[in-house]
């Protein structure tokens, strides 16, 4: 006999188990594998849940001239780059801290705060002035936060662009096809004439992901999570922190909170 | 009726002829926007509203101010204004137009327009502002054609009309005022939001619109037999005045506030406008000419000499005219922008495509007013020919 | 009536001109037999069948694809499940496209004979890589 039975019954197990293995993961979208029949799928419940994006400046700071997360979302969501400033649309950008705040410093302001670069983004207002001004109804406000855009109703009349206190949304002033580098065939792009934003990543929460800026954040600063959940990450991180928000004066909530 | 807009003499053919190039050259330019995106234009990621809107913005406050006719001849019984009402009606329906076209050529996807209509949303006021410009059209295209219609067949225009003439009065208040309510909801902008910005928008129009349709029955007065009378224009130039002055006061007001203050975000503004920001300084001139041609038009309209004289008038209608078109139709919206919520300054020019495209809409406007006026000119000559007569014309008529 | 030799030979060419699309295409043969959408079954290895039974998909694809769009967009109900009980993620590109990559001689045969042209979905939506 050439092989024992130790032996075999560990060969057998372990190719059962790789083969489950295989099964199993090719439930999971965005596999290769087209061969898998979809298991039931279960949609990722929204229920009750309020979501937040706490951001914390100084550990930011410590990644001098990274921008993993702005590339991670401009690749996943096909947003072009036009090389100039009239045409530019940006999800996800560094304002410096003075710009970003503009009431919440003063003269002595620490230079390497002042100056510091820090992430701006849709706050996802929990009043959204835009949402209020949408002619068509083509932005609105889910119940677990995510402040929505309907690309296909959009008819481009700018005026939630108007209503934005945070300069959050970007316009299509020409085609964007063109200044898409790598294509992501799994998203679509926009086309001309309609306005664009941060989503929330809304498609990745669907399958229970989490945003792609907040994932590719290798110095642990974007911190995504349930406001509704008091023992969620976000939770814990505003009980014990000082937060501050973008404009909160002008009444329209923001939910990302920046730690100082 | 129609039939006869289509006969004239060699200067009505050729000014007819001129509009429809222009109107020409700005369809093909609008072709090129739509093939391009709305990039062709002067705007960016910091100043998304500028010309097309601003001249929406500008046309609704001339459509609004044909209520200074109607409003003292079917309120006070002002007989003088009799003969003018359908004048200013005619340049309310060709106003609502131009502003419908306006907006349509600034929107990033105008072939989705009646989302606006499939999709009603109560709480916007772009919504509202599409339906109280469409019910003002209505009622002014009605209104004007059937008094034109009674006109023609020598009879008092029926009885329903009036409960609609007296409608469109609060109606053309609330256009100005929805259009003012667009801008001054915004918290993100604080040159907009304030609560003077809708008495504002009215005293200007009904500066500005008045104004024009003085210049209109002197231009009618040049080119046709039909001359408006003294004391119509008198009248008119008198709404022009006191129009004029609460305009120019609440702009002073607004002034006091932001410079009193000295709330930096308040400040910047007008800064911008007046002084330049940050080097800035491209509506610097263009404000310093608005608020001189102000002053000078007040002067020649508060003074009751110069105001009465016709010569003197019509250089204060242009200047106010003017003046205004400056404030509402450069200044107030690209001023909204600037700065941006980070505090940049991005300024705005239009191009050469916006420009063209705008004369096309403006050229639009022009023709159906001329059209409207052909109209009625001849169906007052043919029906009521001793209605507005110039006195040397009637003598001549009668010997 | 006045100019009746005028009026008449008007209302004539105004008929032939109204009524073109319908003689036009057999006249000058040039709309020919309305072409099938070729599926390549190889790109469906374990599917055998569409979302929806093929008669439902030839008459009213786009119906469903707008049912399927507010879904996503607007209810975020992501999941579709078909009269058998089958899931899929309702997505164009992901999808549909996944079984029926061959954009041109699947999508486009029909559209350009109907004159449909392109619908402006691929706008937006990405079109996939074909390899015929």
């Amino acid at each position: 006999m050439g092989v024992d039975r130790r032996k075999f019954l560990t060969i057998a197990g372990l190719t059962t188990l790789t083969a489950l293995g295989k099964k199993a993961s090719s439930v999971l979208p965005g596999n290769e594998d087209s061969s898998a029949v979809f298991d039931p799928m279960q949609p990722v419940s929204t229920e009750g849940k309020r979501y937040a994006l706490v951001i914390d400046i100084r550990k930011c700071l410590k990644g001098e001239g990274c921008h993993d997360c702005i590339d991670a979302c401009h690749l996943t969501h096909n947003v072009p780059d036009f090389g100039n400033p009239k045409d530019e649309i940006k999800w996800i950008w560094k304002e410096h801290y003075e710009e970003a705040f503009p009431k919440q410093e003063h003269p002595f302001t620490d230079k390497g705060l002042k100056e510091a670069p820090v992430l701006v983004l849709c706050n996802h207002c929990d009043n959204p002035p835009c949402v209020r001004v949408c002619p068509t109804q083509s932005t609105w406000k889910r119940d677990d936060g995510v402040v929505m855009m309907d690309m296909h109703r959009c008819i481009g009349c700018r005026y939630c662009v108007a209503a934005c206190p945070y300069g959050s949304r970007s316009f299509n002033w020409r085609d964007p096809r063109p200044f898409i580098k790598d294509v992501n065939a799994e998203y679509p792009t926009r086309t001309r004439g309609v306005v664009e934003k941060c989503n929330l990543c809304a498609e990745r929460l669907a399958v229970g992901k989490i945003p792609a800026c907040v994932e590719a954040c290798k110095h642990g600063a974007l911190f995504f999570g349930d406001l509704e959940d008091p023992e969620s990450e976000v939770r814990e991180l505003l009980g014990s922190r000082y937060a501050i928000r973008r404009k909160p004066d002008l009444g329209t909530s923001p939910q990302v909170y920046y730690l100082v | 009726m129609l039939e006869k807009a289509l006969v004239g003499d060699k200067r009505y053919y050729g000014w007819m002829a001129f509009l429809l190039v222009v109107i020409g050259v700005g369809f093909l330019f609008y072709l090129k926007q739509l093939g391009y995106g709305l990039g062709v234009t002067g705007l960016s990621r910091d100043v998304t509203w500028g010309f097309y809107i601003a001249q929406f913005t500008f046309l609704v406050g001339v459509a609004a101010s044909a209520v200074m006719v109607v409003l003292p001849y079917y309120l006070h019984n002002f007989k003088a204004f009799g003969k003018l009402t359908i004048l200013g009606e005619f340049v309310a329906v060709s106003s609502v137009i131009m502003c419908m076209l306006f907006i349509f050529v600034d929107m990033g996807q105008p072939f989705r327009i009646l989302n606006t209509i499939l999709h009603p949303t109560p709480n916007s006021l772009m919504f509202f502002d599409m339906l109280v410009l469409g019910g003002y059209l209505f009622l002014n295209a009605l209104i004007s054609r059937v008094t034109l219609d009674a006109e023609r067949k020598e009879i008092a225009p029926p009885k329903w009309i009036k409960p609609i003439i007296i409608i469109s009065i609060p109606w053309a208040i609330s256009i100005h005022t929805v259009t003012a309510f667009l801008y001054s909801g915004l918290a993100a902008r604080s040159f907009w939001m304030t609560a003077v910005l809708a008495p504002r928008f009215l005293a200007s129009a009904f500066a500005s619109g008045p104004a024009l349709l003085i210049l209109i029955c002197f231009l009618i007065r040049k080119f046709t037999r039909f001359d408006a009378g003294r004391e119509p224009i008198r009248k008119l130039s008198i709404i022009v005045t006191y129009a004029m002055c609460v305009n120019v006061f609440l702009i002073l007001m607004e002034l006091f506030t932001a410079f009193y203050s000295n709330i930096p975000e308040h400040m910047h503004h007008f800064e911008y406008l007046f002084v330049g920001l940050e080097g800035h300084t491209t509506l610097v001139p263009w404000m310093w000419a608005s608020s001189i041609l102000a002053i000078v038009s007040l002067i020649f309209l508060l003074v009751p000499k110069f105001r009465n004289n016709e010569k003197i008038l019509i250089i204060a209608c242009i200047t106010v005219f003017v003046s205004i078109w400056i404030d509402k139709g450069l200044g107030m919206v690209v001023t909204g922008f600037v700065p941006s919520p980070f505090g940049a300054v991005t300024e705005y020019w239009p191009t050469w495509t916006e420009f063209f495209i705008s004369m096309g809409v403006y050229a639009l406007g022009a023709f159906l007013v001329t059209v409207f006026y052909k109209i009625t000119l001849s169906v007052r000559e043919e029906h009521a020919p001793d209605m507005d007569v110039k006195p040397e014309v009637a003598s001549a008529e009668s010997n | 009536m006045y100019d009746t030799g005028k009026i008449i030979i008007g209302i004539i060419i105004f008929l032939v001109l109204f009524t073109s699309p319908f003689w036009y295409g057999p006249a000058t043969g040039s709309s020919g037999d309305m072409p099938d959408p070729i599926i390549h079954t190889k790109d469906m290895p374990g599917k055998d069948a569409c979302v929806m039974p093929g008669e439902y998909m030839r008459a009213s694809h786009m119906d469903l694809l707008n049912t399927w769009r507010n879904d996503v967009v607007r209810d975020g109900h992501r999941i579709y499940t078909d009269p058998d009980g089958k899931k899929y993620y309702r997505s164009l590109s992901n999808t549909c496209m996944d079984c029926h990559p061959n954009k041109s001689t699947f999508c486009d045969r029909c559209h350009d004979y109907m004159g449909v042209g392109q619908p402006d979905c691929w706008d937006c939506h990405v079109e996939p890589k074909e390899d015929i």
